[in-house]
């Protein structure tokens, strides 16, 4: 079976993100003001063939465990669902 | 003694190679092969300089697809095996996504691309790669980089303090240490740092492009000739 898996990496809260940081800086000057904080990621979208949803699942977070997400300053998580 | 033999890994994208190739040679007088990234079996080279660049046009993070490359397998069993391992610039990014050295290189913290001569202080002048300059010396280095904000959890960073494997910090001309000296807002200003064993050491600068008069200065110089001390057996490891 086909299914899409979308895998999302965000910069551990820990970790500087001066994007977030510049983000929330521009809503704020453009008056938004309720803006309380932005943090930027990645979103990547996989199609990968795979026994079962909980099969797919597993592969997409053993690939961002090996290369889509860098554990020493990122996290992830993963939605599956079959095309 | 006799000659190390030393190796440049090239990727697709590296640009840096030959620099570290010409420098090598200016300063030793010795050669060192242009190793490609599909290698599977290297000789036992004493020394590897992974090279500054943009590796695979740093998708996804710098980094992290060339660590996947074949000659990675061999550079980490030659680090193993004790040959000493030189990561600078997008070869520090490499050595930190393959796991041979602790943290991870972020985006800078102004976001804009730093290429300018930043001032470090040396502040581990017994390592393999750092023993030709005095404790506390300031160099002045370039830095060429968009993603050199050096990151880890306060666990590992306190690690490396109390190991004494922090071997390079951005600072003042005068050799103070303030958070602003820190280009690229990297934690504690760490600019440089070895592995647990002390054979493996990556830094953001670039020591290349300072290693001969023509070049405008030689404060890079002294990272070679402690490499070539130490690849000749002139230290224990």
């Amino acid at each position: 079976m086909k299914f899409k898996a979308e895998v999302k990496v965000m910069l551990k809260p820990s970790v500087l993100d001066p994007q977030g940081a510049a983000l929330e800086r521009a809503l704020r000057s453009m008056g938004r003001r309720n803006v309380d904080s932005v943090r930027v990621g990645k979103l990547i979208e996989l199609v990968l063939e795979a026994d079962g949803a909980a099969a797919a699942e597993a592969l997409a977070a053993a690939w961002a465990d090996e290369l889509l997400a860098n554990p020493v300053m990122e996290k992830y998580s993963c939605v599956v669902a079959p095309l | 003694m006799t000659s190390p033999r030393t190796a440049v890994v090239v990727f697709p994208g590296s640009n840096c190679d030959r620099d570290n190739v010409r420098s090598w040679r200016a300063v030793t007088g010795l050669e060192a092969e242009l190793v490609w990234h599909k290698e599977t079996s290297l000789p036992d080279y004493d020394l590897i300089i992974v090279p500054g660049g943009f590796s695979f046009g740093d998708y996804l993070r710098c980094g992290a697809i060339a660590r996947f490359s074949p000659v990675m397998s061999e550079v980490a069993r030659l680090a193993a095996r004790g040959s000493l391992v030189l990561g600078i610039c997008n070869g520090f990014q490499i050595l930190t996504e393959a796991r041979l050295l602790p943290g991870a290189l972020t985006r800078n913290r102004d976001l804009k691309y730093i290429c300018k001569d930043v001032t470090l202080r040396v502040e581990n002048a017994s390592s393999a790669f750092t023993s030709r300059y005095a404790p506390g010396q300031v160099l002045r280095i370039p830095v060429s980089h968009g993603e050199g904000g050096w990151s880890a959890s306060l666990r590992e960073l306190k690690e490396l303090q109390d190991q004494n494997r922090v071997v390079f910090r951005y600072c003042a001309p005068d050799g103070s240490v303030s958070p602003q000296d820190a280009p690229n807002g990297s934690l504690d200003n760490i600019a440089g740092v070895l592995n647990e064993r002390g054979n493996v050491m990556g830094l953001m600068p670039h020591p290349e492009r300072l290693a001969e008069e023509i070049l405008g200065g030689v404060d890079g110089r002294g990272v070679f000739l402690s490499l070539l001390e130490a690849a000749s057996g002139g230290l224990k490891r």
